[in-house]
């Protein structure tokens, strides 16, 4: 009984981070400008990486991990490279 | 469901408690990004989620795997030292791009008060202009 209510508890986390990944959407598709939606793929690479973790504590399964800090160290480096380009115009000088 | 049914219950709760307030930060943030009307106020917003979500599930992960293998997991320590660190220069460096793309077309936005390398001259590798007085 105890583990069913935390095996919910932790489907409704992802819930919550579902809702968020979907917000985030709205923005990426509404937002007025570039800024906006680099923003938005930003904070949507975070809910990726911890919708990743919550999925690794239902399973149990530690190969969760080693996908999440990839997709944080990805999510950091296209950032940059959208930054660098939003200013400059381009990527690699 | 091999993972969270065989922890002990007080780990459990602790797990759960750690793993939904991080996912309630992450919504908030959300929500701000949503609902906040300038780009440089929407800025603020994932800082909730980068910090307090990640701290937190990550928290709740580590202790869960922890209790599970019977060994600290470092990779949880490394995944939250990497985006409180990496964060503040993915914003600011946004923040930045998004300043001088407004300076450029010529929008509201504060103008320089202090005389130094703009992002411009900065952008051109030339010495800034001083001011002739």
């Amino acid at each position: 009984m105890t583990a069913l209510f935390l095996v919910w508890s932790i489907q409704f986390a992802q819930i919550l981070l579902g809702a968020a990944m979907l917000l985030i959407l709205y923005r990426i598709i509404k937002g007025p400008r570039a800024q906006d939606r680099i923003l938005g793929l930003d904070v949507l690479y975070v809910n990726a990486m911890l919708m990743l973790i919550t999925f690794g504590i239902r399973t149990g399964d530690s190969i969760y991990f080693e996908i999440s800090l990839a997709v944080a160290l990805l999510g950091f480096v296209s950032t940059i490279a959208l930054a660098k380009f939003l200013m400059r115009g381009e990527v690699i000088e | 469901m091999t993972g969270i049914a065989d922890l002990p219950v007080w780990a459990a709760i602790i797990v759960c408690l750690l793993v939904l307030a991080g996912s309630l930060f992450s919504l908030i943030g959300a929500i701000g990004m949503v609902r906040l009307p300038e780009f440089y106020q929407r800025l603020h917003a994932p800082g909730l989620a980068t910090s307090g979500a990640v701290i937190l599930v990550c928290l709740g992960s580590g202790l869960c795997f922890a209790l599970l293998e019977g060994r600290w997991i470092v990779h949880e320590v490394l995944i939250i030292i990497f985006t409180v660190l990496t964060t503040p220069i993915t914003l600011m460096l946004l923040g930045k791009a998004s300043l001088y793309r407004d300076r450029t077309e010529g929008n509201d936005v504060p103008a320089k008060t202090v005389p130094g390398p703009s992002i411009a001259d900065a952008a051109a590798n030339r010495l800034p202009e001083l001011p002739t007085e």
